[in-house]
This record gives C-alpha cells, sequence and structure tokens, in this order.
C-alpha cells in the first residue's frame, strides 16, 4: 500500500504534465465523471457539507484498519477535486490521514479552490475527512 | 449615446488582466467598479481634510463637515427628497433595514402584518423575519410568476388594515425584474401602511424620485453605483423617521446628555451615532456626480442595448435557459446550460477572465421557486460593451464544451 505522501506525489507528477490550465480541468472533469458514486442513502442532508457552493456529501467507512471514503457532489469541477483527495486519502489508516499535509493542491494548481470565497468547498472536505479519521481513530483504540 | 471608449478610461481596473486574459467585469450587480474621480476624493480627503465632523472648532473639522454635508444635498437632489434631513448616511444597505427594522419593532404588536416580495434578497427578509419573532408580528409573502413579475392581484387581496409596512426591492438582484413601485405604494397607502423599497439594484440605473413616488423609506448602498463600499443610505419622510426610536446609542446623536435622562438630537443625527464614515460619504457624493455627469438617462439607454444584445447572443446556446423575463428589467441576465451546475460554468470562465457571479446570490427563495440550485448571473454596466458580451460567448461555449 503506498503513503499518502507517495500518492500525493504521483498526482502532482501527473498534473506537472498539463501545459495549461484548460488541460488540467478538462483533466479534473474527466476524473470527476469517473467517480464511483456514493451509495445513494448517504447522499442525504445527514452527510452534506455545509458552506459550499455547490453540495457536496461525504461518507467514511472502516474496512479493517483502513479508511475508505465515498463521496459525490452536484457539480463536476467539485467532483473533479473529491476524486483527487479520495485517491489521496481513501483507503488509508486514520492515523496517517490525520497527519497529512495538503500542500498538493497548491502544487497542483488548485490553489484558488482554497480560498474562502469559493465557499470553502475544498477547505470544508479536507476538514470533513480528517474530522472522520479522528473519529474512526477512537474506534480503532 | 454615451463614449464607453472614454469612460472606460476612468476606470483604472479595468485595465488589468485576470488569468492571462483581459478582465471582463460582469459583476456589476454585487459591486460596481470605482472611477479615478471617485477614488481621488478618497485619497483628497486622506491627504487634505481628514478629521472628525460636526464637533471641531478648527478649520479642518469644518471642511470635512462641509464636504460631508454636501455629500448629503448631492444625495438630496438626486432622488429628489424634500430636505436633507431625510437622508441618513448608513454602512449599506442591510444597515439601513435594520435601522428600520429595529425601529419598527418599538411600533408594532401581534398580529400586525408586514407583507415581503418574492423577490427579496436575504438582507430584506431576515431582519422582518427578526423581527416577527419578537414581536408576534405575521410575515407574508407577495407571490411571483414564472417570469419572475410580482402578481399585483394577490397584493390586493393581502393587504388589510392589519398591514403596517410593505416592503419590496425596486430591482430584484438575482432576476433583474424592475418592480412597479408607484403602484405598490398607492395601494399600500390606500390601507394605511407604509412601504420600504430597496433600491441597491435600482439606484445604478434608475433615477427614483422620491417626492413624485411618495415613498416612505428608500434604502441603497454607494458601492453600487461607483461609490465606496461601507457607506449607504436610509431615506424616510420625515415624518416617516420621526415616529421611529433611535438605533444605535453613542456621540453625535444626543442632544443633552445627564445622568437621569438623554434627549435626543433631531434628524438625521439621530440615526447617526458615533464617527461615521466620512470620507465614504463624500465619495458617495462625488459618485453620484460621476453618473449624472454621464447622464442617467443616457446610463439606462446604453445598459438596455447591452441587455438586448446579450439575451439575443445567449438565446443562441442551445439548452440555455434565462430566468427573469420580465418585460422591465435592468441589465441583468440569470442563467442556466442545461443540467451544468451554475458553479462550474463559473469557474471556467473565471479562467478566462470573466467575471460573472454564480450561486443563489442571497435569493433562496427565488431559487426554490424554480427548483434550480442557482444560476449564472451576468449584470452590466455602463462602462461594458458589446465585445465583452461576445468574448463571454465564446468563454461560455468553450466552457460548456468542457463541461458536457
Amino acid at each position: 500500500m503506498e503513503t499518502i505522501e507517495a500518492v500525493q506525489k504521483e498526482i502532482i507528477e501527473e498534473f506537472s504534465m498539463f501545459d495549461d490550465w484548460m488541460q488540467r480541468y478538462e483533466y479534473m472533469i474527466e476524473l470527476g465523471k469517473s467517480l464511483p458514486l456514493i451509495a445513494s442513502e448517504f447522499k442525504s442532508d445527514d452527510y452534506i457539507i455545509k458552506g459550499c457552493q455547490s453540495k457536496v456529501w461525504v461518507h467514511a467507512d472502516l474496512q479493517g484498519t483502513k479508511l475508505i471514503f465515498t463521496a459525490d457532489s452536484d457539480a463536476i469541477i467539485t467532483k473533479g477535486i473529491i476524486a483527487i483527495l479520495i485517491r489521496a486519502y481513501s483507503n488509508q489508516h486514520p492515523d496517517e490521514i490525520l497527519n497529512a499535509n495538503t500542500d498538493f493542491i497548491d502544487k497542483i494548481g488548485l490553489k484558488e479552490h482554497l480560498s474562502p470565497t469559493r465557499a470553502n468547498g475544498l477547505v470544508s472536505m479536507i476538514k470533513q475527512m480528517k474530522m472522520y479519521a479522528l473519529a474512526f481513530k477512537t474506534q480503532l483504540n | 449615446m454615451i463614449d464607453v471608449k472614454k469612460i472606460r478610461k476612468d476606470f483604472p481596473i479595468l485595465e488589468r488582466q485576470v488569468n492571462g486574459y483581459p478582465l471582463v467585469y460582469f459583476d456589476n450587480a454585487a459591486t460596481s467598479q470605482t472611477p479615478i474621480q471617485v477614488i481621488d476624493t478618497i485619497v483628497d480627503y486622506y491627504k487634505n481634510y481628514n478629521a472628525n465632523i460636526h464637533r471641531g472648532v478648527h478649520s479642518l473639522s469644518q471642511e470635512a463637515t462641509d464636504a460631508y454635508e454636501a455629500a448629503r444635498q448631492k444625495i438630496q437632489s438626486h432622488f429628489n427628497a424634500a430636505h436633507p434631513y431625510e437622508i441618513i448616511f448608513t454602512s449599506g444597505t442591510t444597515h439601513s433595514i435594520n435601522i428600520i427594522a429595529s425601529g419598527y419593532c418599538e411600533l408594532l404588536k401581534a398580529g400586525d402584518e408586514l407583507l415581503v416580495s418574492a423577490l427579496e434578497h436575504h438582507s430584506n427578509i431576515v431582519p422582518w423575519q427578526m423581527l416577527c419573532e419578537r414581536t408576534g408580528a405575521i410575515l407574508k409573502v407577495i407571490p411571483m410568476d414564472e417570469q419572475g413579475v410580482l402578481i399585483l392581484d394577490e397584493l390586493d387581496k393581502l393587504l388589510s388594515n392589519k398591514t403596517k409596512l410593505v416592503f419590496v426591492n425596486h430591482v430584484s438582484n438575482a432576476l433583474g425584474t424592475v418592480n412597479p413601485i408607484a403602484e405598490i405604494i398607492e395601494k399600500t397607502h390606500a390601507v394605511g401602511a407604509e412601504v420600504l423599497v430597496d433600491g441597491a439594484q435600482a439606484s445604478p440605473h434608475i433615477q427614483a424620485d422620491f417626492q413624485s413616488l411618495n415613498v416612505d423609506y428608500y434604502v441603497t448602498s454607494a458601492h453600487k453605483l461607483c461609490g465606496p463600499t461601507g457607506v449607504g443610505m436610509l431615506y424616510g419622510k420625515q415624518a416617516a423617521l420621526e415616529k421611529l426610536p433611535p438605533y444605535q446609542g453613542g456621540g453625535e446623536m444626543i442632544a443633552e446628555v445627564t445622568f437621569e435622562k438623554t434627549t435626543y438630537a433631531g434628524l438625521p443625527h439621530k440615526f447617526e451615532a458615533g464617527t461615521p464614515n466620512i470620507s465614504g460619504g463624500i465619495a458617495f457624493g462625488a459618485a453620484l456626480d460621476y453618473m449624472n455627469s454621464i447622464g442617467m438617462e443616457n446610463i439606462a439607454a446604453y445598459e438596455e442595448k447591452l441587455l438586448v444584445y446579450g439575451t439575443k447572443e445567449l438565446m443562441k446556446i442551445p439548452g440555455l435557459k434565462i430566468y427573469g423575463e420580465a418585460v422591465h428589467k435592468t441589465a441583468v441576465i440569470s442563467f442556466n446550460v442545461g443540467d451544468i451546475h451554475p458553479y462550474d460554468i463559473g469557474s471556467i470562465l473565471d479562467k478566462m477572465g470573466i467575471a460573472v457571479r454564480t450561486g443563489h446570490h442571497c435569493a433562496q427563495p427565488i431559487m426554490d421557486f424554480y427548483k434550480i440550485p442557482g444560476t449564472v448571473r451576468a449584470s452590466f454596466s455602463f462602462y461594458n460593451t458589446f465585445e465583452e458580451i461576445d468574448l463571454m460567448v465564446v468563454a461560455l461555449n468553450r466552457a460548456i464544451t468542457m463541461l458536457q
């Protein structure tokens, strides 16, 4: 199993191959379209992340000692961002998730999605994933 | 016709690039850009006569007071209010509405009714909901139709001797609908109630005449009409303002203070506690001077052409639906394309230097009415051009290709 750091490095390398923003966004949109669907019972207000311009649902499940995330959004670019986050953080131990940093977002040219005016979408998603990690960590101990 | 090329030179910000593209600023309904004449007014104030007003005997204070009061008179004359003291400086539209809501709190009793239009901005809904919770008054809604036009027959049914206040925006921020406020005021006065008009979206485009409208309260923000943020206006008829209790205690708003009792200053100072946004107030006046130097009628005529052209060009895009199809509209086009999320379109347009607003535009009830998460909103101003609309359409087509 790869570490979060290794996955992040891979993502940075992938994005570095693009020449301009349009290719980056086209790739994100592709990622968004291929994001596996979240089970419909989790697409409810209980799992919604507040403070996003687009709706985002995130669910987490512990399998063994690894946390598995599934998520969805009604906006495709947001789905692309989710796909990237899931690739980095899903199927990892809660401790790893809690300790992971988020610098790679900046390095793949998506810094603007971290700004508060994007209605905190990305920031809230990362926070929510870390909250899940914290909650499941206590189950493991 | 106005000389747009010349006008654009007054706005330094319009020369900048965004994400490597020339800026196309179509978020004018959120805030307008500031011409150099207004920026210079602010700089001049801080460089040459920054002082607190209404208090000092020294020359700087006198000059600042004179400039501030001259701005009040410019606002009075622009909107044809009967007296300068009927113009209260506030921090903006939301503040103005809260002053009235807070004052009404003392005047209302359980069972009194307030009417709000279905087209309101959250800032014109929330204070009244809070007020109703405290007083037991009842909030009722004047509905709108599919075109985004208020149904006046329904207003007739809602108005009664229980009605105390009707609040309606002059122009809807989400859809651009121009509401028939003269008719609404007349109908409301017939049952003995008052009308508060939110003019934030209208005042950059339409020069309201307060006396001929016979409106009780009218509010707006300077930053919507080429002025700075953080300053706005509350107009009230003298009698209407006098019956409202003061909003905040503090300096400036008192006549005499003893530990037993304080008597309040008269209008407008009763509602202007504390040191105001002095440079902002003066710049508000300068912004009106600037708009008037171009001419409000010229502005409206040119923006109407932008609206017609923009609507025509956008309608050519397959699957594009425009929300708000009132006959009387300001230069606002709210739209969606197929089932593409407005956030996705807005994000990609931004990458191409085009600033539009996406989301619910602080008017969730309208979005609920249309059962949509939000819209993309392009709002034009007199410094925008037909070429910029073309750029938006090209960018939009590219965005759609990417997103579909």
